[in-house]
């Protein structure tokens, strides 16, 4: 059967699967650092991502999937640093991605922060976090609990201890996650003090027309969790109001079917920080906006300025206090600068980037706060056609706008009595107001 | 201190300095060798000069010390695999170590040095680790059989190491399972041949229950795998489809994404008379949306994924049309993903909401978001019709802005507008002529024409207009140049008193100072249409438009089920096959949908020809897209047929192109024809409609729908279908049907074929040209057995000066029907960058001899008597030397059938019967001494014009 041999040799390309390389890049365009799981294959792959950032001018508009002659790059951009996976044949590029972020996700749980420093300051580890993650193209371990077992993350007093000791970083058993059938803890986690906290937090993305009535909105809420619970606890959360949760996406730990029968959430957690679920309520009438925003920007034909004139409201939002309020405007090119006096808190103008910043703080019923004056723009221009629009970050804390609440938690497997807690916050997601 | 101080180098030799650390007899310094070798690699450094000493350190009891020299080795063992082979005793000791952490790493390091010569090493450790007690070595020693079977297949096959793979998929650990799956689609892939993943409602159930219990990355795989299985029948499909569902409310997009497929894929078994299939529906929506509040990257690939799925069940996310809408901070890349998919969404019933949308975003900052936002505009009109007036307002408000591009992309598809709802919105050319001097891109300029020549009678200046363009006339791109000649000359036609000046000064720009081939030709053309007969050229090229269609820019039909089976890979985000476009696509297997098993539908219900029909009874309708508008527009007089285009008379041209339908609007255009054309390009496929050429996509037509040639395609076919041999008919040899000389360059020839139901135009296309060819595309004339082609001309790449490139057209018979003389003739245009040119070529019949063309021996009998003896024809068929059973099973081989066989008389005389495509059945005696060479052939048939055909088809099968 020597043809089925040669069969297998002339498919050799195809065969080479998955992610092959994986090249970081910073904003000034240095590739910082480069790891191949196959062959090693020439930075001069980059060229081509180099000249589709060039093509795209802000960085945020790479195209995440550019074809090359011989491979793909399949790309995310996080923290200021480029993620450019070099993919060779026929790949789920949502498989890459989510790879790519996963890999993001660790570093920043690793190191305390994804950034070019604070990758090459822990190269090696990186690297071995990497082998750890992909082999021969296939995610391996990408729970950061089994890897924290496997390859121990860098601490200050674990560096120090190292060097007196000459002990390593490196986990000399296997984690026992891996024999389970519940990968993500880790068996024998021990706690003086049992806690569990769970954090509801809903952003609102929103559009709000010129005459103030909603174009569109929706919430998009997560449940995170820090739990820290000795043994192998089982726990179920209930809700006062589960109907709200139509649209959801489980952490692998929660069972499904009894979510589906009960409406119930039943699983045994990860040891630590995780997001329990994420779902997203989008019923207009469900969706309360709880700011409003009076504005008005104009451009005199023929005179080189403008009027601006916004003051920001709080709407519904039972009894609790609009805060952190912050609105940014892209202005046109052709402002100049502005002269503007708040009622409230402070504003910058960037003449570079033509972005405006306004930090109102805390929204008082009372006392709504203004920003009002001159928009100066260039002698000569043109009128500018396009009317900005107001990017509005708030945040209202004991609130969840959705309405819903957690009604129980329950623990089963184990003796101790945890300390439990539950936190609602509402912030603003992608609101926008146009002008 | 931090790892960054290995990135600091003296001034001496860095590889010296490092080569004495490392055989340090300190272990402390070692381990910092190694680290600091480490990140040299990091950064692309070679450090591949240290193998041997790096290797050295590797007879270590140090944990980590060991693990970095394994990390080192990994890199360079595909590189260096020679070297790599000096550390193999080391390996083969490890696979043996208590821990089993060091198990799997030397395991797994092992596997990835390419060389043949490590196998012998490698097959008995691996045994050992794919049985290992850990979980964790067994998870990496699955992957080790995917690596091994790639240096060598044969082998892997000899050890029975795939059987353990397939074991492993029923092992405890879910870790263990995903990875064997992972181990096993990979080999498959790579194998199409092997039936690795034997999948069989077994394996199926097995597979399932890994998929609740495995890694995210494994559930991927699984799923995937799953969609290449095809249920028995509706019931299996919706109970996979119920196991399947939970997952579409995992965290991890790309779980969602493949669970979509797996769903999207199974659907077609069901019937949409299921309650099953109603709440299939309902759940996809949500899941669907969810993925477009992930980062902007995942947003993008769920998009493109989210526009195919849209086109192939809009009822999916019909009520979702405001996630759609366009955030201003959305990465350049998803906004415009949106917009399109904002399109196919609009309906009556949201259009107002769409076009308040549109009208904010024409006002945008971005130059190529407004564009789209204003060519969407325009869409939303020809689409929805009750939108048109307040979308052409909109239009005009936006004009009314004068900023440059938008003016001229609002004037661009107010002509589509026009095309759609004629004489109904003329009112607006006075304001769209007041912005003439601004338009300085073609395609705005020649738009602008084009309504100045279509409305000529209604314009009171249009001949100053037209002649304004005149005057830099040679510096206009051709797309204006040809535009500004039809406009003149309907200009003239209309009025014909005040610009004959005008029609004569662009006739001969046209024909004297142009060396453009295309402009030359077509102002010969006018000059003699109208010197000629000018009432007729008034009939031609005034003749009334066809309409264009409501949705532009649809993917193919065939195209997009092919892709519904791609959900999640590049192919979806390319929008191509990945034949088209992955490297060495040899291993990739064409996929297509399954047929629907409900009782309600039996498989081969010929659903395909009623839709045909439909589609030629409708045939007002045809694409608005770009060129192919271009190209219809320059139709109305296009060279005729055969022959050299002057020579011939051309009224007779114009009147054969036109299917001597000129009097009737719809005999008109059944005539036009389509150009189905590569979409390699990347230029969108064009959507059926057209004169009905292409092949409605029933589902009993799996054959046509599938891409073209693939033997695998064949295969499928032959499961799904069940009909049909796997045995082809005769195939002639090629002959030349275009010579070079005739054709700029262009050299075709070829053959036609008949395989397992699907007939094929085989072409060799030889480009003699010094030029590259490209843009590709063919149509036939209609003809007398329906032929047309099934799918796109698939020519990949443009065609280099010299090189040829074979294809496999395949065709079907449900184009328009004329009865041509002689009968198998077929006219045929092929287009290239550089011309269209025409040919005629004869078919061999049998082609159109159908599988289940095998009369019952009553009704042979039968309808024997009943056809009258005056549709008797007689042949002679000389020079034979086969015997009777010789020739029975070489006539079936072209789906000739013999029914019975009699020996009268020393002679033998076999019964036969076929069937055309078209229906016509076809009964035969043959008649064979066995002395004389030459047979008798007796044929009867109800429409006896075809017997010399079958005749001629008879001679050709059994003389080769």
């Amino acid at each position: 059967m020597l043809w089925l041999h040669l069969y297998g040799n002339a498919l050799k390309g195809v065969a080479e699967k998955m992610i092959h390389s994986l090249f970081l890049i910073n904003c000034s365009g240095d590739i910082f650092l480069e790891k191949h799981w196959k062959s090693v294959v020439s930075q001069s792959v980059c060229d081509y991502f180099f000249e589709a950032q060039e093509k795209a001018i802000d960085v945020e508009n790479v195209p995440p999937v550019i074809p090359t002659p011989h491979h793909y790059l399949i790309s995310i951009y996080r923290d200021k640093i480029f993620f450019v996976s070099v993919i060779q044949t026929e790949v789920p590029p949502l498989f890459v991605i989510e790879f790519l972020h996963r890999v993001a996700d660790t570093f920043q749980d690793y190191f305390g922060e994804c950034s070019e420093t604070a990758i090459k300051d822990n190269v090696v580890i990186v690297y071995e976090l990497l082998e750890e993650m992909l082999d021969n193209g296939f995610p391996l371990a990408t729970e950061s609990n089994i890897l924290k077992e496997l390859i121990k993350p860098p601490t200050i007093l674990r560096s120090v201890v190292n060097s007196i000791t000459g002990s390593s970083n490196v986990g000399d058993t296997l984690p026992t996650g891996q024999l389970s059938n519940i990968p993500w803890r880790r068996a024998g986690v021990k706690y003086t003090n049992n806690e569990a906290y769970f954090d509801v937090i809903e952003e609102i993305d929103a559009i709000i027309d010129k005459s103030g009535s909603t174009v569109f909105a929706e919430i998009q809420g997560v449940i995170d969790s820090c739990i820290k619970l000795s043994g192998m606890p089982d726990l179920s959360l209930s809700f006062m109001n589960p109907r709200l949760l139509d649209d959801v996406s489980f952490h692998p730990c929660i069972r499904f079917k009894r979510w589906e029968s009960e409406r119930v959430l039943s699983f045994i957690p990860p040891d630590g920080n995780f997001r329990l679920i994420s779902y997203r309520v989008s019923s207009q009438n469900l969706v309360a906006i709880p700011v409003y925003v009076k504005h008005l920007i104009s451009f005199k034909e023929n005179s080189s300025s403008g009027r601006f004139d916004v003051t920001i409201g709080p709407k519904q939002n039972m009894g609790k206090t609009v805060e952190g309020v912050v609105m940014t405007v892209h202005m046109p090119k052709a402002v100049l600068n502005m002269n503007l006096t708040a009622t409230q808190g402070g504003y910058t103008f960037d003449p570079v980037t033509k972005v405006l910043t306004w930090d109102v703080g805390k929204i008082t019923p009372q006392k709504l706060p203004n920003l009002k004056g001159i928009v100066n723009l260039q002698s000569g221009a043109p009128k500018p056609e396009e009317n900005p629009s107001l990017n509005i970050q708030f945040k209202i804390q004991q609130l969840a706008i959705s309405g819903l609440k957690v009604n129980r938690l329950d623990m089963y497997g184990e003796k101790y009595k945890p300390f439990k807690g539950v936190k609602y916050i509402t912030k603003a997601g992608k609101f926008q107001v146009r002008t | 201190m931090t790892d960054s101080k290995y990135f600091t180098t003296t001034k001496k030799g860095e590889i010296f300095e490092l080569k004495a650390e490392l055989n340090s007899d300190k272990k402390e310094k070692k381990k910092e060798a190694v680290k600091k070798v480490i990140a040299s690699m990091t950064v692309g450094k070679d450090v591949s000069a240290l193998f041997p000493d790096v290797v050295n350190c590797m007879q270590t009891d140090n944990l980590e010390l060991k693990k970095l020299v394994y990390l080192y080795l990994m890199n360079y063992a595909k590189s260096q695999p020679d070297m790599a082979i000096m550390a193999v005793n080391t390996f083969v000791k490890d696979c043996e170590d208590p821990n089993p952490l060091i198990r799997a790493l030397a395991v797994r390091t092992m596997g990835c040095i390419r060389v043949d010569k490590i196998t012998e090493y490698l097959c008995e450790p691996l045994r050992k680790c794919l049985k290992d007690e850990d979980p964790y070595v067994r998870k990496t020693a699955a992957v080790c059989v995917a690596k091994l079977h790639d240096i060598n297949a044969q082998l892997v096959e000899d050890q029975g190491f795939l059987d353990t793979l397939k074991d492993l998929i029923s092992d405890s650990n879910p870790m263990v399972v995903a990875n064997a799956v992972a181990a096993l689609s990979e080999i498959a892939e790579s194998h199409p041949s092997s039936n690795l993943l034997d999948l069989n409602p077994q394996s199926i159930n097995k597979l399932l229950t890994a998929l609740n219990e495995c890694t995210e990355w494994g559930q991927i795989f699984i799923l995937d795998c799953l969609a290449n299985y095809m249920p028995k029948d509706d019931r299996e499909a919706q109970s996979i489809c119920e196991r399947v569902t939970p997952r579409l409310s995992h965290a991890n997009s790309a779980v969602v994404l493949s669970a979509v497929k797996v769903l999207m894929k199974f659907m077609e078994m069901l019937s949409k008379d299921l309650d099953y299939y109603g709440t299939l529906l309902k759940k996809l929506a949500p899941p669907l949306v969810t993925l477009l509040s992930a980062e902007p990257e995942l947003q993008y690939v769920a998009l493109r994924n989210i526009n195919l799925i849209v086109q192939k069940r809009p009822e999916i996310l019909k009520h979702e049309m405001k996630v759609f809408f366009v955030k201003y901070n959305d990465p350049i890349y998803v906004k415009l993903e949106k917009l399109d998919i904002m399109i196919r969404l609009a309906s009556q019933a949201n259009i107002a909401q769409v076009l308040a949308e549109l009208k904010e975003y024409a006002t945008e900052v971005d130059v190529d978001f407004v564009r789209k936002a204003v060519r969407a505009i325009g869409r939303c009109a020809i689409k929805v019709e009750q939108s048109a007036e307040r979308c052409v307002s909109t239009l005009l408000d936006l004009i009314q802005t004068k900023v440059n591009y938008v003016v001229q992309e609002a004037i661009v598809v107010i002509k589509d507008i026009f095309r759609k709802y004629p004489n109904k919105y003329e009112s607006v050319i006075a304001t769209l002529c007041e912005n003439l001097d601004s338009l300085d891109e073609p395609e705005a300029r020649a738009a602008m024409i084009w309504i100045v020549g279509e409305y000529a009678e209604r314009i009171d200046n249009a001949d100053e207009l037209l002649e304004s363009f005149l005057e830099g006339f040679h510096d206009e791109s051709t797309q204006v140049q040809l535009q500004l000649l039809t406009a003149i000359v309907k200009l003239f036609l209309k009025k014909p008193t005040e610009t004959q000046e005008l029609v004569q000064q662009v006739l001969s720009l046209a024909t004297q100072d142009s060396d453009n081939p295309d402009l030359r030709d077509r102002g010969y053309i006018y000059w003699r249409l109208l010197s000629t007969d000018p009432v007729a050229a008034k009939e031609v090229v005034l003749a009334e438009k066809p309409l264009i269609s409501e949705e532009t820019d649809l993917i193919e039909p065939t195209l997009l089920d092919e892709l519904i089976c791609y959900i999640g890979t590049l192919a979806s985000v390319y929008h191509k096959p990945p034949s088209a476009f992955v490297e060495g696509s040899r291993g990739v297997v064409h996929k297509s949908l399954l047929p629907r098993t409900g009782s309600s539908e039996s498989v081969e219900s010929p659903e395909s020809a009623p839709s045909a029909g439909q589609a030629a009874e409708q045939p007002a309708v045809i694409p608005a897209q770009g060129d192919l508008l271009g190209d219809l527009l320059n139709l109305d007089l296009a060279p005729p047929v055969s022959g050299p285009p002057l020579a011939a008379p051309v009224q007779m041209g114009a009147v054969d192109l036109l299917g001597g339908g000129l009097d009737s609007l719809v005999g008109c255009l059944a005539g036009v024809w389509v150009w189905l054309r590569s979409d390699v390009g990347g230029s969108p496929a064009m959507g059926a409609g057209g004169g009905g050429g292409f092949t409605a996509p029933g589902p009993a037509a799996p054959a046509a729908m599938g891409a073209p040639l693939s033997s695998g395609l064949g295969d499928l076919f032959d499961l799904t279908g069940g009909v049909g041999t796997l045995s082809g008919s005769y195939v002639a040899p090629k002959t030349v049907w275009l010579p070079a000389m005739k054709a700029k360059g262009l050299e075709i020839s070829g053959t036609f074929s008949r395989q397992v139901g699907s007939i094929c135009m085989d072409l060799v296309l030889t480009n003699k040209a010094l030029q590259v060819m490209s843009d590709f595309a063919i149509q036939f004339n209609r003809n007398s057995f329906g032929l047309a082609p099934a799918a796109p001309l698939q020519v990949h790449a443009p065609l280099a000066p010299n090189q040829s490139v074979e294809i496999s057209l395949p065709l079907n018979t449900v184009g328009s029907v004329m009865k041509m003389d002689p009968l198998n003739n077929l006219q045929v245009a092929v287009k290239n960058n550089i011309d269209v040119f025409y040919f005629s070529t004869l078919y061999p019949l049998h082609i159109l001899f159908v599988e289940d063309g095998k009369m019952e021996r009553q009704m042979f009998l039968a309808t024997w008597k009943d056809i009258p003896n005056e549709n008797e024809a007689q042949f002679q068929i000389k020079d034979c030397s086969l015997n009777a059973d010789a020739v029975s099973s070489k006539l079936q081989g072209s789906n000739i059938f013999t029914i019975a066989k009699r020996n009268v008389e020393g002679q033998d005389m076999l019964y036969q019967s076929l069937k055309l495509t078209n229906g016509i059945w076809v009964l035969a005696e043959l008649r064979i001494q066995p002395s004389n060479p030459s047979f008798t052939l007796s044929l009867k048939c109800r429409a006896p014009e075809v017997s010399q055909y079958i005749y001629q088809a008879y001679d050709a099968i059994l003389k080769n």
